[in-house]
């Protein structure tokens, strides 16, 4: 195949490199509008409440203030799935819950009227734990959802959406099994992916059905179509600022835009909401609890024979599409696992503590951390080396699994085995290894120990993209895509693909600003779709536009237009000295606007393989993460430096930490989070940065032009169960809790 | 009541601000990351958690790098500042040698807590020209980057001090 590109593969700049070096970039807090007020929430002291009175006379009358709303006073918007949520409640459903809302002209008067609300509450009981939740006895969330169980149909991923993981027959697996193992085990301590940038908005109303939004969405066009719905089919212009990090949870900020919508109606002026770091950490999103209860079947070869059991999930205090993470974890299990029988049955539970929303990982992290310490317990009975283990269940081409749509689709992939060798290899993976809840070494106190988890997504061709391209005379390109910079470098690595098409210097191609008036449809950079989706419809643009060019030279040259070629803003004719003339010379009052699209296609899981080495210190109970290896292939590398940083975001937003020290603690007398601030909220350090090797293999595989697919969204998911797994050797106990602070090892260990 | 004005200079340039409640004016209650971007739209200096808990509005206080969401404005009277937009040539725009680092390095990704670790990074090669590996970790150990861009940014000091021997 091709291999000699100008810029694909190539370190190049990002587009916005400058701008970030300099502060110039703009994200949603630099914005201001003329006459913006600032909005602020009163926020539940309770975690399961009744609103009987609330009076806000007071604050109404302080200097500054425009507007107080409350449940009584606010638009009948509607959000969550089924839908189940409006923009204020008279029940409140956890500490932190939103009471009311103040307008101001400025942050401080809208804070100040906080204090000036006086609401009476009815407390309720409430409920924390989803094994609690779902007892016949529990607190009740919601009339509708009996037994606080969610349904579990996804309609954005089509009627049949993935409820479950059943197929084959797991007596039948069970009775060909040599080891049966069963257990339980809990990934629950909902940790923050918590971006540096706190989530905000900015709305202005251009018309009583014409609502224009500022956010930090990655995806702005998705949230268009959100508020289309969820507001009663309004007219939305939506527009993303530069995204402060998302990892998921800025993509649909729709409770926010609510919240501001409603004070910007009232008041007809232009509202800012902007939470506070306190309120990013209490009352925004946080990963899904999880845990997998259960028994698997394996063959002493390695061959998992049946899985079953319950998975159940505990969402918080709504469901925002959290069936949509149910459906994708269900089809990510069978990645990781080949295996003719299953029956594995979620069960979606709301409790009184703030939501699980959408996050990287995206449901299959979370099935995964509590799964795979469970089929460890087979692999531990069976002596099997889960490096083996995993190189020959991981999913290959030409094997079947049922994904988020319901549909059985067939691996067309690439069979990652090499991958994974090379990852083995650079660790010393054969040298470490000594056996399950063996050390990798013993000095005095110290004990290393190691592990390694696998995690892939055919997510990576999900849902539908749109872009133009449009060629102007002057040798330059515009590319209209609907993607903001969330720190991938989605939008430049666009511009590398058009620029390589179009054959132009990387600097005459440039991308829209991410604004739904402008650009066609486009459901963003999530799930790793950003190379081969979006990547896909910006190719077929740049194509049809460079198409449309040559026809109209073809007149002038007398030829076919596949004759002829162009590069550097010039056309000439293929394999012939002859005249080059500059696109200018075919008119200047013409440009060639080519359209591409891309349809879903889940059939190309892209995969990720993490190796830890740890060493805790069996006095104290501290972890000390020595030393990571990430394996992937990505058929084709379009920006090493990025790709390379994506790699090392396996420690960041929620990832290998949650199984060493991120957690948050939610004290269940008081019904609160404990530690909702960066002090008490742990994150790791410069100082503690472990050794970290990449390998990246570039197998083509058969996705577009450049053959890529995409990666980033996955490389946090299997790092927890590879820590779990390398801390119970380093001491020699299985450990199945997360995360692993110095209390919980010394617990088990003495 | 008397008038009662501040000083302070910003990237090489002197604002003298109002002390007082109204529009434009510093409130004595205003920290100094809220007036750079309120009062003097210089925005590149950015609020993570408002709290000093996360490095992101570092700027330079009399040459130290200092947390300007828990400094007040009115204790920066009469003292040089320089934040992220203070460290190109205001004549010709050529990037500081930091800057230009990071920038071939792709030592960010957000970019969020960028501007708050390429100051930390100035301070730090300006008191120490050659530091070792450990003194740049502890450096930047109280810079958050959630998206993991750590080992970039070492690179891009690297970078910055072979360009400088």
């Amino acid at each position: 195949m091709q291999k000699d590109f100008r810029y694909i593969g190539k370190e190049t700049p990002r587009k916005d490199a400058a701008s970030i070096v300099r502060g110039k970039a703009k994200y949603i807090d630099d914005l201001k509008l003329p006459g913006m007020l600032h909005a602020r929430v009163l926020r539940s002291p309770h975690a399961h409440a009744l609103i009987k009175e609330i009076d806000t006379s007071r604050a109404a009358q302080l200097d500054g203030v425009k507007a107080v709303l409350t449940y009584k006073e606010i638009p009948a918007w509607r959000g969550g799935l089924p839908s189940h949520l409006g923009v204020l409640s008279q029940t409140v459903r956890f500490t932190g819950d939103a009471v009311a809302l103040v307008a101001a002209e400025s942050e401080a008067a809208a804070e100040a009227a906080l204090d000036l609300i006086d609401v009476q509450y009815e407390l309720l009981d409430a409920v924390y734990d989803a094994e609690e939740a779902v007892k016949p006895d529990a607190p009740q969330l919601y009339a509708q959802f009996p037994g606080n169980l969610f349904p579990l149909a996804c309609p954005w991923m089509g009627p049949n959406s993935l409820q479950q993981v059943v197929m084959g027959d797991v007596n039948e697996g069970f009775a060909q099994s040599d080891i049966i193992v069963e257990g339980s085990c809990k990934y629950d301590n909902i940790p923050n992916p918590l971006p540096l940038e706190p989530p905000g908005v900015i709305v202005s109303w251009e018309g009583p059905d014409e609502l224009v939004v500022w956010s930090s969405t990655q995806a702005p066009y998705f949230l268009k179509m959100l508020l289309y719905y969820g507001m009663g089919r309004i007219n939305v212009r939506s527009i993303s600022a530069h995204c402060g990090g998302s990892f998921g949870t800025k993509a649909a900020p729709w409770p926010l835009v609510y919240q501001a919508a409603a004070l910007a109606k009232v008041t007809r002026r232009p509202v800012k909401l902007f939470y506070s770091k306190a309120e990013h950490f209490a009352a925004y999103t946080l990963r899904l609890g999880s845990t997998f209860s259960g028994k698997i079947g394996i063959k002493r070869d390695g061959r998992v024979m049946a899985v079953e059991g319950e998975w159940l999930i505990n969402t918080g205090y709504c469901s925002d599409a959290a069936q949509g993470m149910v459906a994708v974890g269900c089809g990510e299990v069978q990645l990781l696992i080949r295996c003719a029988n299953w029956d594995i049955r979620p069960k979606l539970v709301c409790t009184n503590r703030s939501a699980s929303k959408m996050v990287r990982g995206y449901g299959g992290q979370e099935l995964e951390s509590a799964f795979l310490p469970v089929l460890s317990m087979a692999m531990e009975k069976a002596d099997l080396d889960p490096f083996e283990f995993f190189k020959k269940n991981y999913v290959k081409p030409g094997d079947d699994y049922y994904w988020r749509d319901g549909n059985l689709w067939t691996c067309r992939g690439t069979d990652y085995a090499q991958a994974m060798e090379k990852g083995a290899e650079l660790f010393g993976w054969k040298e470490k290894w000594k056996g399950w809840l063996k050390p990798a070494s013993v000095n005095g106190a110290k004990r290393t120990g190691v592990g390694v988890g696998v995690h892939g997504n055919a997510d990576v061709g999900e849902d539908v993209s749109e872009a133009y391209v449009r060629l102007e005379p002057n040798a330059t390109a515009v590319i209209y895509s609907c993607v903001s910079e969330h720190g991938t470098g989605q939008p430049s690595n666009l511009c590398k693909m058009a620029a390589e098409v179009l054959k132009l210097p990387l600097e005459a191609v440039t991308l829209t600003p991410p604004d739904t008036l402008v650009n066609p449809y486009e459901f963003g950079p999530v799930g790793s779709r950003g190379t081969y989706a979006i990547g896909s419809a910006v190719i077929n643009a740049a194509m049809d536009a460079r198409q449309k060019l040559l026809t109209r030279a073809a007149a002038m040259f007398q030829c076919e237009p596949e004759e002829l070629d162009t590069e550097d803003g010039m056309i000439f004719h293929k394999g012939e000295k002859g005249e080059r003339i500059p696109w200018k010379a075919l008119s200047v009052e013409h440009t060639y606007i080519g359209y591409g699209r891309f349809e879903p296609d889940f059939s190309v899981p892209n995969f990720v393989m993490i190796f830890v080495e740890v060493e805790v210190d069996i006095e104290t109970g501290k972890i000390e993460l020595k030393r990571v290896v990430g394996a992937t292939d990505v058929g084709q590398i379009i920006d090493p430096q990025g790709l390379r940083n994506q790699m090392h975001g396996c420690l960041g937003s929620a990832g290998i930490d949650s199984a060493i020290f991120e957690e948050s603690i939610l004290d269940k007398k008081l019904g609160r989070f404990l530690n909702t601030n960066m002090l008490d909220y742990k994150w790791r350090t410069f100082a503690e940065l472990p050794v970290f090797d990449s390998v990246i293999l570039e197998t083509p595989i058969d996705t577009h032009l450049f053959k890529a697919v995409g990666f980033g969204e996955i490389v946090t998911s299997p790092a927890p169960s590879a820590v779990l797994m390398a801390v119970s050797n380093a001491v020699g106990k299985r450990l199945n809790e997360y995360p692993l602070t110095p209390d919980k090892i010394l617990k088990n260990i003495r | 009541m008397p008038e009662v004005l501040i000083t302070l200079a910003v990237n090489g340039q002197k604002y003298i601000l109002k002390i007082g409640a109204g529009q434009g004016e510093v409130d004595p209650s205003h920290t100094l990351a809220h007036t750079l971007r309120e009062n003097l739209g210089l925005t590149g200096t950015k609020a993570g958690c408002n709290r000093g808990e996360c490095g992101a509005c570092t700027v330079l206080l009399a040459g130290k790098p200092v947390l300007s969401c828990i400094t007040l404005a009115v204790e920066c009277d009469g003292k040089d500042i320089t934040t992220i937009e203070g460290l190109e040539d205001p004549h010709t725009g050529e990037l500081d040698p930091v800057q230009q680092s990071f920038l071939e390095s792709g030592a960010f990704q957000c970019g969020f807590c960028t501007p708050g670790m390429i100051m930390s990074v100035k301070a730090l090669l300006r008191d120490l020209p050659e530091p070792t590996d450990e003194q740049i970790r502890e450096a930047l150990s109280g810079h958050f980057c959630r998206c993991i861009t750590h080992y970039h940014v070492l690179e891009a000091v690297g970078r910055t001090i072979g360009k400088s021997r």
